[in-house]
């Protein structure tokens, strides 16, 4: 109704970096972000999140030149936090660039160097949202990946390893394109490590063909002054299937967006996550998932467990567009709270226009249960054990979603690991 | 299903003649010049003979107001309203109270007459004297806005007798000014957000309601809103403050004459409960949504809001949202005593081209506090509804409880229900639990039904009925039985 008045904060140290890189997309990317800014809280999307934290400071590009041995002790941790090996393949991105030296590719795919003056696939709006416009003006790098119809491609680990010093932050913004052909399958890890002040916004472009299978998650694990600005948009065509996780253990701020449209009748999406915060952490987990056309399915689980004065964000909106009859819907939002001091924001929102549909959403907020701690504690558990089970039980649950067995045992090592570390 | 086609065909060519309540009134009327500014708000000020400092009051929000943005958040759209083109003050003309009913203007009475009115309530509501003795049941106190001013206010005598203030408020202002004063704007401050703002600054007329310590109100008091002249927003403000022990039930009650403009109408609801006290203030809104079409309607920019001071005191808003083009209503809570209690039962129902965005706000800061949400969305025809709520647990909020359910209930597939609502917990002991759900009418509930007997028609009102029972049977009885017949004559022409 009202023009959008440039509100938010001045991105011109972004701009002025992205300049000479000029398609029809960054253009408009750079045009939407020096018209809305980067947005401060009050923007009804971010109404929980403030990019506050990029204000006054200057971004520049990360460096090449990285210090092999710390490389390899994150890429360890790496396998560590995953259980997966040296031997099973992946893709190394050092500073959002690719490293070829570190990579082994899987069999059976297609692999394309980025192509800088390419553009997103038709349906991704480069000024649709905030953190999908920073990413296209300044992606330079990025894994363009095509598992070809009928191949299942296996289990692809996908590394994002930042590396800065502790003061003069830096940037990278890598652009991931997989495509999944009809009837092909991929599972795919990804997990981002770091150390020192970056900020990591990687976009992934994701599309499953008719039939197609892509599970897949992500352990956010960055560095403790990292800021991570993901997004997600996915496109499942008919009795295709994107199983997505995203686990945010790291970073002070983050905030991962997943944009999945059903597409074609028959195609299911699982937008699940787990935050697991502590400090002064601030993790948001925002998705918009589309139903565009009849009998899909939709589900979504997202639990935060928030301990010291951690915030956690949740908003996930349910789109039904009248064409979309027989959609089934669910999603269900569970936070614990671990402390006074902790917060959490949850918005689930359902937009429906269609009339035949089965659409449900849950929230609950509390703490930890007493009679179920009464229950372990009168059987001789001590306290902090009982807590202990109670939080992985609770954790389990939505772990539990994922199907791929290989993704499944990673992503609980990697709670094990934080629960270890964090809270025991 | 060819049969429910062929239904659906036959109720839409029967076309939306069923606002049963579009009339106008023709009465004589005194009416302020279109447009606002400081002037129009001095010129009601001293038409209302009200004291300076209210009048400050009110060039203060008008300063602000004129600072402000029109709210864009929610989920409606109209065309940008000309806030100068809009009376901002129109009274009927004075003339010596009548003796009888004989001597009532009879387009008066006539409209009472299709509201519904009991005679010896019309005759009231005229200030004609009752006859004694004539009760049997409760009697119902009725305070009627007719157009902007209050026309009458009955029972005032058993009211006084209890101790309990229920009068327009610019009789207060005249009578109270003390209560007035220390109460107006502390529960919706001027400022707090553009149509409560706009509220304060042309406000006419109201009820104010005072129940003093102990005493638990004897009647039930009711207002019945009409919005009558030709374009004048109606700007009520109502203020309700029930001290230590006391209770109170209101009930509010809306219709409005059909026509072709769009009219504003910006109120604003107060409510103040002390220590154990309680108020329930039910709603019935079935002001013109506009026709099948969507010209015309009421635009209805609401702020309701009640704050539980005291300890362990109970605010309970019950609402049918029926009626008006466009809806944007939050009555809310503010739970500061220690165990305090807020409720919230709505049925919204919308049909044609209505757009509804209503819900609540639950601000949990005291200890023990416990909020309750029932929410219940039916759209219809081409239009849109959605529940918007906010529940927050502030750090202090030890022990709290909120428990919200949002269904939906989608008639046809033209129309859209939306569900958004906010959930803040600060503190750990606090708990909040959210279900919401969406769904049409299932063929196996129609088919049950009409296999033993049961219309088409009669089987959707039975089944919309049924969804709407937790919050219905939350209505005083009288307003129960009318609200049923209220959500039939909104969905008709909509089955299918």
């Amino acid at each position: 109704m009202n023009a959008i008045a440039p509100v938010g904060i001045n991105p011109s140290a972004f701009l002025d970096r992205g300049e000479g890189a000029g398609n029809a997309a960054r253009r408009k990317a750079a045009d939407y972000l020096r018209t809305v800014g980067l947005p401060r809280a009050g923007v009804e999307a971010w109404k929980y999140t403030s990019l506050r934290a990029l204000a006054d400071v200057s971004f520049t590009d990360a460096p090449r030149d990285v210090d092999a041995g710390a490389v390899d002790t994150l890429l360890a941790e790496v396998e560590t936090i995953s259980g997966l090996g040296a031997g099973a393949s992946r893709a190394v991105f050092v500073n959002g660039r690719f490293d070829a030296g570190r990579s082994r590719l899987p069999q059976g795919v297609k692999v394309a160097a980025f192509d800088p003056a390419s553009e997103l696939r038709d349906g991704i709006d480069p000024a649709g949202d905030v953190t999908t416009a920073l990413n296209t003006v300044l992606a330079d790098d990025g894994l363009a990946l095509v598992v070809p119809a009928g191949v299942d491609a296996g289990c692809l680990l996908l590394v994002s390893i930042g590396l800065a010093g502790e003061d003069a932050p830096v940037s990278f913004h890598p652009q991931h394109r997989i495509v999944v052909e009809k009837g092909g399958r991929l599972a795919v890890l990804d997990a981002a490590v770091g150390r020192g002040y970056y900020l990591h916004n990687p976009l992934y472009d994701i599309t499953v063909e008719e039939g197609g299978y892509l599970s897949h998650a992500r352990i956010q694990a960055e560095g403790k002054k990292a800021l991570h600005l993901a997004v997600s948009h996915a496109r499942v065509a008919s009795r295709g299937v994107y199983d997505s996780f995203t686990l945010t253990l790291g970073a002070s701020l983050s905030r991962h967006e997943v944009h999945a449209g059903l597409n074609a009748p028959g195609a299911s999406v699982h937008v699940n996550g787990a935050q697991l915060l502590a400090g002064h952490q601030h993790g948001d987990l925002t998705s918009v998932i589309t139903h565009a056309a009849p009998d899909c399915i939709s589900r979504q689980t997202v639990k935060n467990v928030l301990a010291d004065h951690a915030r956690g964000v949740f908003q996930g909106k349910i789109h039904v567009e009248r064409i979309a009859q027989k959609t089934d819907g669910y999603q269900m939002n569970q936070a614990l709270l671990l402390s006074d001091t902790a917060e959490i924001d949850a918005k689930p929102e359902l937009e429906i226009y269609a009339d035949d549909v089965k659409c449900s959403h849950g929230a609950t907020v509390g703490a930890l249960d007493d009679d179920q701690l009464f229950y372990l504690r009168s059987r001789g558990i001590p306290n902090e054990a009982a807590r202990s089970i109670l939080i992985r039980a609770f954790l389990h649950d939505v772990v539990d979603q994922i199907d791929d067995a290989r993704l499944k045992d990673s992503l609980n090592l990697a709670v094990e690991a934080w629960w270890k570390r964090e809270v025991a | 299903m060819p049969a429910v086609a062929e239904t659906r065909k036959t109720v839409e060519t029967l076309g939306q003649n069923t606002y049963k309540w579009g009339f106008e009134t023709d009465i004589e009327m005194d009416i302020a010049p279109k447009g606002l500014n400081e002037d129009t708000i001095r010129l009601i000020s001293s038409r209302k003979n009200e004291p300076e400092w209210l009048l400050e009051w009110r060039l203060k929000a008008y300063r602000s107001w004129l600072e402000m943005r029109e709210p864009t958040w929610a989920k409606v759209h109209y065309p940008p309203i000309d806030y100068q083109d809009v009376h901002y003050y129109a009274a009927p003309r004075k003339k010596p109270g009548p003796k009888s009913l004989e001597e009532v203007d009879p387009e008066l009475l006539r409209t009472y007459e299709k509201l519904g009115i009991p005679l010896h309530e019309q005759a009231m509501l005229a200030g004609v004297e009752l006859p004694e003795g004539e009760e049997a049941r409760p009697p119902v106190a009725v305070d009627a806005v007719f157009d902007s001013v209050s026309v009458a206010t009955t029972f005032r005598k058993t009211l006084q007798e209890a101790g309990v203030i229920f009068c327009p408020i610019s009789e207060a202002v005249q009578e109270h000014p003390e209560l007035v004063r220390k109460y107006l704007g502390s529960v919706v401050p001027v400022t707090d957000n553009f149509y409560a703002a706009l509220n304060a600054a042309v406000f006419t007329d109201g009820s104010f309601v005072f129940v003093p310590k102990g005493v638990r109100c004897p009647m039930e008091l009711s207002t019945y809103f009409r919005i009558n002249a030709r374009n004048t927003g109606q700007f009520e403000r109502t203020l309700i403050i029930v001290e230590d022990g006391a209770s109170v039930s209101y009930l509010e009650g809306c219709t409005a004459p059909m026509r072709d403009e769009n009219q504003l109408h910006a109120a604003v609801v107060e409510l103040v409960a002390m220590e154990d006290a309680s108020i329930k203030y039910s709603t019935v809104q079935n002001w013109y949504p506009g026709d099948e079409n969507g010209r015309g309607g009421i635009y209805n920019f609401v702020t309701k809001r009640g704050a539980c001071r005291g300890a362990r005191s109970k605010i309970s808003w019950t609402q049918v949202e029926t009626g008006s083009a466009i809806t944007w209503k939050y009555p809310s809570c503010i739970l500061q005593g220690e165990g305090s209690v807020g409720e919230f039962y709505s049925v919204a129902v919308t049909n044609n081209h209505q757009q509804a965005d209503t819900g609540t706000k639950m601000i949990h800061i005291g200890r023990n506090t416990r909020s309750t949400i029932i929410a219940k969305t039916i759209s219809a025809g081409q239009s849109d509804s959605t529940y918007r709520g906010l529940v927050r647990m502030m750090p202090k909020a030890s022990g709290s409880r909120n428990f919200t359910q949002c269904d939906s209930l989608l008639i046809g597939d033209r129309c859209g229900a939306h569900t958004v609502p906010y959930i803040e917990n600060r503190n750990m002991s606090a708990r909040v639990e959210h279900e919401a759900t969406t769904s049409k009418i299932s063929e196996d509930q129609l088919f049950y039904c009409r296999q033993r007997g049961l219309s088409e028609e009669d089987a959707v009102g039975l089944i919309v009925n049924g969804f709407c029972k937790d919050v219905l049977k939350e209505l005083p009885m009288e307003f129960a039985v009318e609200a049923q017949k209220l959500l039939q004559i909104s969905l008709e022409g909509s089955v299918g």
